[in-house]
């Protein structure tokens, strides 16, 4: 009897968690792919009808959306890994006693909201804001410059709001890897670049992977910075999604748009892991 | 004579002509600055190691030995001092640049790479050709044992295979010299015996210096050509195990190798080459000590299985003391007692079982310790 409560006591223990994912995760997306198949309007109440109209609306209306929001979530994530692989490679190895202060410098704008920083970067940003105000009467930008309510201003945004997530899994990465082990690819001939082609860069790939996850999804799904920051030819699926939801009441469509992003992602994801994650591409950087 | 003359002096005597050495240290010291203090690791060790020896720098942790190592390997640069490779000044060289490789303490394998990659790894940073690297990198892991298991990574290998491919991975590439550190310290006592025999082995085969770091003595004695005793950052003796063993240097190096008897007074008198010290009542200890004078301080060592145990007073030119059996321990090979004398020290005596296992001498018995006089070492300090 004790055996077998011993034997499931993990179960029991992890049972919160599973109640707490079968609430808030599983039933709502069931019950939103329930309501991406039936068809009606708010005033006349929706119908079960299990067609397959309202993807194809998704689809055909907004596919500009969807893939300007892929590209700019794709050139952000490449942006964010350029800036955090330098950021964290310097905090692991040449932070010394101040990295857990390196770290939170980095995750200091978390305690400000997400928004009201995104609101904040429209003021710096705007056309006669504190930034290019003086400078245009100054005469150092042409009186039409502008940047707010382009897709720099949106890009821009994506990368400062989601950079730490990049920053982290990369450093936690590189904090894993044995300095002794950097040390034997020395000893062993290789240059400063060798070692870090060859031992430093391929172990903390696994990082590089859980970043571009963490940043890659939600910066594509994304809804506030095309708002604030862009204009209205830098709309995103995440604000289509919004409006269908809040101000159209046009619940299936809204839901088969949402199903229709995750489906674009995690194809993409499924594709990157199987490139990247790996353990061929760690094979074939080691030679 | 310092150490560089007595590092050259072997290495010619090895070869019967005068050598240039593999590895040596001049008046090398290592400084760092710790919460703002200068702290001296190594404090000036000079010494010459030959070609194709194997020598070993042994003492607590602590001492400077994995320092002074790291320094020959080039992952660390001398505060002063020269260090030289084959007469080379390497001393500002960096470590991808010396021609000498290093066995990691926990082995420094590479986690993302097979076996058969990580012992190629070194070969192919130098460029060597694709068909060179297969046959040179078969070779070695035939000579650890290791064919069959090219594929594998090194978590999925048991600590004594790993210490196998690190041992691979350095050779392989022909190194002048072979830098060690503590590379058994991971193992289980068996294997680290089986390691010991192994290691030699595959240094005769491949005629390799080999540069040992150990604090294990007994590691040291086994297969050692010469020891360095170093201690507190300097070398405190440098000589061949059985030199080091009956003939040490100063009071450290006979209290870290083995088990000794320091037995301390002042010389009585001088008599046909033996300065003899008297201990008690009708204690006495000869040493092979003419200069001394009577009235002169004078510590003695005597290791704990040169002593016999007898209940009569022996007689003739030995040393021989006095003293009460306080302890005995029977330990399988040996009879272990602790005999304290009658001025308090305490003198640890070993008897072999080889007759029978009873014991000659009870707790509490008074009895007689006695030795040769070539068995006494006067020590410096």
């Amino acid at each position: 009897m004790r055996r077998v409560r011993a034997a499931a006591a993990p179960y029991l223990l992890a049972l919160p968690a599973w109640i707490w994912f079968a609430i808030f995760f599983v039933v709502p997306i069931a019950a939103m792919a329930s309501v991406s198949l039936t068809t009606g309007n708010l005033l006349e109440g929706f119908q079960q009808t299990f067609s397959v109209s309202n993807y194809a609306k998704a689809v055909g209306q907004y596919h500009t959306q969807l893939i300007r929001s892929l590209i700019y979530g794709g050139i952000a994530t490449l942006i964010m890994l350029v800036l955090a692989y330098p950021m964290a490679y310097w905090i692991a190895f040449k932070g010394g006693r101040r990295k857990s202060m390196y770290l939170f410098l980095l995750l200091l704008p978390f305690f400000v909201s997400f928004v009201l920083r995104t609101i904040s970067w429209g003021f710096l940003l705007a056309d006669d804001g504190i930034l290019f105000g003086p400078l245009k009467s100054a005469g150092l930008l042409p009186a039409d410059f502008h940047v707010l309510a382009t897709d720099v201003a949106v890009i821009g945004g994506l990368v400062y709001n989601f950079l730490p997530f990049m920053v982290l899994p990369i450093y936690v990465a590189l904090e894993r890897v044995d300095p002794r082990v950097v040390e034997a690819a020395y000893d062993l001939y290789a240059s400063r670049l060798a070692a870090f082609r060859r031992v430093v860069l391929p172990l903390s790939l696994p990082g590089v992977f859980a970043g571009v996850l963490m940043t890659f999804v939600p910066a594509t799904a994304d809804p506030v910075n095309a708002r604030i920051l862009g204009g209205t030819g830098n709309t995103m699926i995440g604000n289509i999604i919004q409006t269908e939801y809040l101000t159209n009441n046009d619940y299936p469509t809204a839901s088969a748009l949402s199903f229709t992003l995750m489906a674009v992602l995690l194809v993409g994801i499924f594709v990157y892991a199987r490139s990247l994650g790996t353990e061929n591409v760690l094979e074939a950087a080691a030679r | 004579m310092t150490g560089i003359q007595a590092g050259t002096e072997a290495a010619e005597a090895a070869s019967g002509a005068p050598q240039v050495p593999a590895i040596e240290l001049d008046g090398v010291v290592k400084e760092y600055l710790a919460h703002g203090e200068v702290v001296q690791a190594v404090k000036g060790v000079t010494l010459a190691i030959a070609e194709g020896e194997f020598f070993s720098l042994l003492g607590p942790s602590g001492c400077g030995k994995t320092t002074t190592m790291r320094m020959v390997a080039g992952f660390e640069e001398p505060t002063r001092g020269v260090v030289r490779l084959h007469g080379q000044d390497v001393t500002n060289v960096p470590p991808n640049k010396r021609d000498v490789n290093m066995v990691f303490q926990s082995y420094a394998l590479f986690p993302h790479m097979s076996v058969w990659e990580n012992v190629a790894f070194g070969l192919r940073r130098r460029k060597v050709a694709e068909a060179e690297i297969k046959r040179r990198v078969g070779e070695m892991l035939e000579i650890v044992d290791l064919v069959g298991r090219e594929k594998r990574r090194p978590r999925e290998m048991s600590g004594g295979q790993q210490q196998r491919v690190a041992l691979a991975r350095a050779l392989v590439n022909r190194p002048r010299a072979l830098l060690l550190d503590e590379p058994l310290g991971a193992l289980d006592l068996k294997l680290r015996q089986a390691m010991q025999i192994e290691l030699k082995r595959i240094q005769r085969e491949v005629g390799i210096t080999f540069v040992y770091v150990t604090h294990d003595q007994s590691e040291a004695l086994t297969m050692s050509d010469r020891i360095a005793v170093m201690n507190d950052g300097l070398v405190e003796q440098l000589a061949s195990p059985r030199e080091i063993y009956e003939r040490p240097a100063t009071a450290f190096v006979a209290g870290f190798i083995g088990t000794s008897n320091l037995l301390s007074g002042a010389v009585d008198r001088v008599e046909s080459g033996c300065a003899v010290l008297k201990l008690g009542e009708h204690g006495r200890v000869l040493v092979a000590e003419a200069s001394r004078q009577a009235g002169d301080p004078i510590s003695v060592t005597v290791r704990p299985e040169k002593i016999t145990i007898s209940t009569e007073e022996p007689s003739g030119d030995i040393s021989a003391v006095r003293g009460t059996v306080s302890e005995v321990v029977y330990l399988g090979l040996y009879n272990s007692y602790a005999v304290r004398l009658a001025d308090g020290a305490e003198v640890t005596v070993f008897q072999q079982n080889a007759l029978d296992s009873t014991s000659t001498a009870e707790r509490g018995d008074a009895v007689w310790l006695s030795w040769q006089p070539h068995h006494s070492y006067a020590i410096g300090s």
